[in-house]
């Protein structure tokens, strides 16, 4: 029953920016439900407002008019604080950019949530760091600064972030953006593995094998959704780098 | 705990840049070490002059004739004969808040001494003089009460007439003969080096003889004397004695209680406030100068605290999606400019001390560091990294995070 349970709902959500005297809609009376355990991948072209609608329900915007529930409670009638602190302990995030903290190491990136958070006391800080980097597989990295890692291994700085205060749902926002195949893959592999453990997925992508990764997509176009449902084939991370070696050791023994 | 964590991440950001975080310190640095210095070279020539000041001896008080008024036209202090030597006498009998009382006379005279001879100040004490003045004798021996009611012509010697008559400081002049005025003179003792005093005056340059032998052999008038010294009973005492000399000789003046004074009476608290005065101003010059540059450094902090609230524009936007709130952010960044000039002002303290130890070891000036100085100019510093802090870390504060975020 608790896999059905509702967490995120949202009803005629509007969003309009004024340019000059026009006035433009980044989403149309969106009306959207998704449940704890979802993996969802929002799909769309540049402009459809499936950014606009991942920062919304991610409490960084604001929306026009329409209404928002997280776990059955109202969130657009709370204030700055009461929404950072949502952010804070509910969602995670995860950009493309990676957004971490220059000349700031690995670990100290991955307790930054930590510091704003009055509830973590300072002795399980660390202990907590270091446990969300190694379950993306960077035990060994601590100490390195985001300049010394590569892409696929800021990401993953990045979701560890996301994950050491055990939020509800990870937003990511083109999360393999600026990552190749095999990296996008492994990415994918530890949003799936986090999903088996019961975290909440909303990803933003516009590639469509990186959609097939999620358990449903949506459609954006023109700042309403077009299309919502499950996916059919979905790829398994794990088997598609699998694919992805033996092709490689293939190519090396020709 | 809360306090604490915001105060790691200002502590952490500023460790990020270091060289930016030292430079914006500098100007703190330099702020804060010039006020210390200057309040150290201030506070040290003040101390200095009052020394010289109480070592006139602090409960001394002087009385000199007044003005003379002659058809409108004003002398200047002194310009009148009005003190006598029954003046002198008076205060030493009626006046019971006086220690010590001498009339002074004194004159320029030309001194020989065989072949040499010297221009320099006689002075006609009485014994007491020698008690108010806390002179020593190093050679010989001073006047006996004999040699005061008989004008014996004998006299004392500072180590200046010595040199000069005799050629070096360390002979030892006692029985010689030398002329005053043509008159000879034995010179029964040397008084103990004193230096310059305050004005820049050598206080050796002098020969002290008995009252009488001034007065009656050396003076064209006998009636009138230069001047009284006195000295009251204590310190706190001294305003009240002077109550009492002017009073006695208001009356021995005859003078109607709506007429001024033809005497002026002057304390030395009185002579080391003026120079205590002229030295607070100096004082208050050399640390608004320095507290300028304090200021300058204030307003560096801003700049740099501005700039990096632009600069980063996008972090913030990242502390806050991972649920920084807006008051999180404007602590620490009013955190990080504290930081900046209190850690600042610590230095600055430091070389401050530095600095002054300097200029008196190397510049032989007298240097006094009070603790004053010290917590002004700290919580001056902390002042100015709160109030030029505050600004950037309001603008960084009201920030939306999206915007933030989106920031290129």
């Amino acid at each position: 029953m608790s896999e059905r349970e509702n967490l995120i709902t949202v009803r005629d959500l509007t969003k309009t920016y004024q340019t000059g005297s026009v006035e433009v809609f980044a989403l149309k009376a969106i009306s959207l439900t998704i449940n704890k355990g979802e993996f969802v991948a929002i799909m769309g072209a540049s402009g459809s407002g499936k950014s606009t609608f991942m920062n919304i329900i991610g409490c960084l915007d604001n929306p026009t008019s329409g209404e928002y529930l997280m776990e059955g409670k109202d969130v657009l009638t709370r204030d700055k604080d009461e929404l950072a602190e949502l952010r804070n302990s509910k969602l995670g995030f995860v950009f493309q950019s990676f957004n971490l903290l220059p000349r700031t190491s690995a670990q100290e990136n991955v307790e930054l949530p930590l510091l704003y958070n009055n509830k973590v006391e300072a002795a399980v800080r660390e202990h907590k760091a270091i446990e969300a980097l190694t379950s993306v597989g960077l035990a060994d990295r601590l100490g390195a600064m985001p300049n010394e890692l590569s892409g696929g291994q800021q990401q993953r700085v990045a979701i560890a972030r996301a994950l050491v205060n055990a939020p509800l749902v990870i937003m990511a926002d083109e999360p393999t953006g600026n990552l190749d195949s095999k990296t996008s893959y492994e990415i994918m592999g530890i949003f799936q593995k986090l999903n088996d453990e019961g975290i909440t997925i909303v990803m933003v992508t516009h590639e469509p094998d990186i959609a097939q990764f999620a358990k449903s997509n949506i459609v954006f176009k023109d700042g309403k959704i077009i299309a919502n449902h499950p996916v059919t084939d979905r790829k398994i991370a794990m088997e598609e780098l699998k694919k992805i070696a033996t092709l490689t050791d293939e190519n090396s023994t020709t | 705990m809360k306090f604490f964590n915001l105060f790691r991440i200002a502590y952490r950001s500023l460790n990020r840049n270091k060289l930016r975080s030292f430079l914006t310190m500098l100007g703190i640095i330099i702020g804060v070490a010039s006020v210390i210095a200057m309040l150290a070279i201030g506070e040290g020539s003040n101390q200095t002059i009052q020394k010289s000041i109480a070592s006139l001896g602090t409960n001394s008080i002087y009385i000199f004739p007044g003005t003379n008024a002659n058809g409108g036209v004003r002398g200047g202090a002194g310009s009148n004969q009005t003190l006598k030597l029954e003046d002198a006498d008076a205060i030493a009998a009626h006046c019971d808040l006086v220690k010590y009382v001498t009339p002074l006379v004194q004159r320029k005279s030309q001194i020989i001494f065989g072949a040499k001879n010297w221009n320099t100040m006689i002075i006609g004490i009485r014994n007491d003089y020698m008690l108010i003045r806390s002179l020593s004798i190093i050679k010989g021996s001073g006047f006996t009460e004999p040699d005061q009611r008989s004008a014996a012509k004998v006299c004392l010697v500072g180590v200046t007439v010595v040199f000069n008559l005799f050629g070096d400081e360390n002979y030892n002049p006692i029985g010689e003969i030398i002329r005053i005025n043509s008159i000879p003179v034995k010179i029964i003792g040397v008084l103990s080096k004193m230096g310059q005093n305050t004005f820049g005056q050598d206080q050796d340059d002098i020969v002290l003889a008995p009252f009488y032998t001034v007065q009656k052999r050396m003076m064209i008038s006998t009636d009138h004397i230069g001047s009284i010294l006195a000295s009251g009973k204590s310190e706190l005492q001294v305003v009240d004695a002077v109550d009492q000399i002017t009073s006695l000789l208001r009356e021995k003046h005859k003078i109607a209680p709506s007429d001024d004074i033809d005497f002026t009476v002057r304390t030395q608290s009185e002579l080391s406030n003026i120079f205590g005065s002229i030295t607070k101003v100096m004082t208050i010059l050399l640390a608004s100068i320095a507290g300028i540059s304090l200021l300058v450094g204030g307003i560096g902090i801003m700049n740099i605290m501005l700039v990096s609230v632009t600069e980063r524009t996008r972090e913030i936007g990242i502390r806050m999606a991972i649920g920084a709130k807006g008051r999180d952010v404007l602590f620490q960044f009013v955190i990080e400019s504290i930081l900046i000039s209190v850690v600042g002002g610590v230095i600055g303290i430091v070389v401050g001390i530095l600095v002054a130890e300097m200029v008196a070891t190397f510049g032989g000036w007298p240097v006094v560091i009070t603790p004053l100085s010290i917590i002004l100019s700290f919580g001056f510093s902390s002042a100015i990294g709160l109030f030029f802090g505050w600004y950037p870390a309001r603008k960084a504060a009201a920030l939306n995070p999206i915007d933030a975020l989106r920031y290129e």
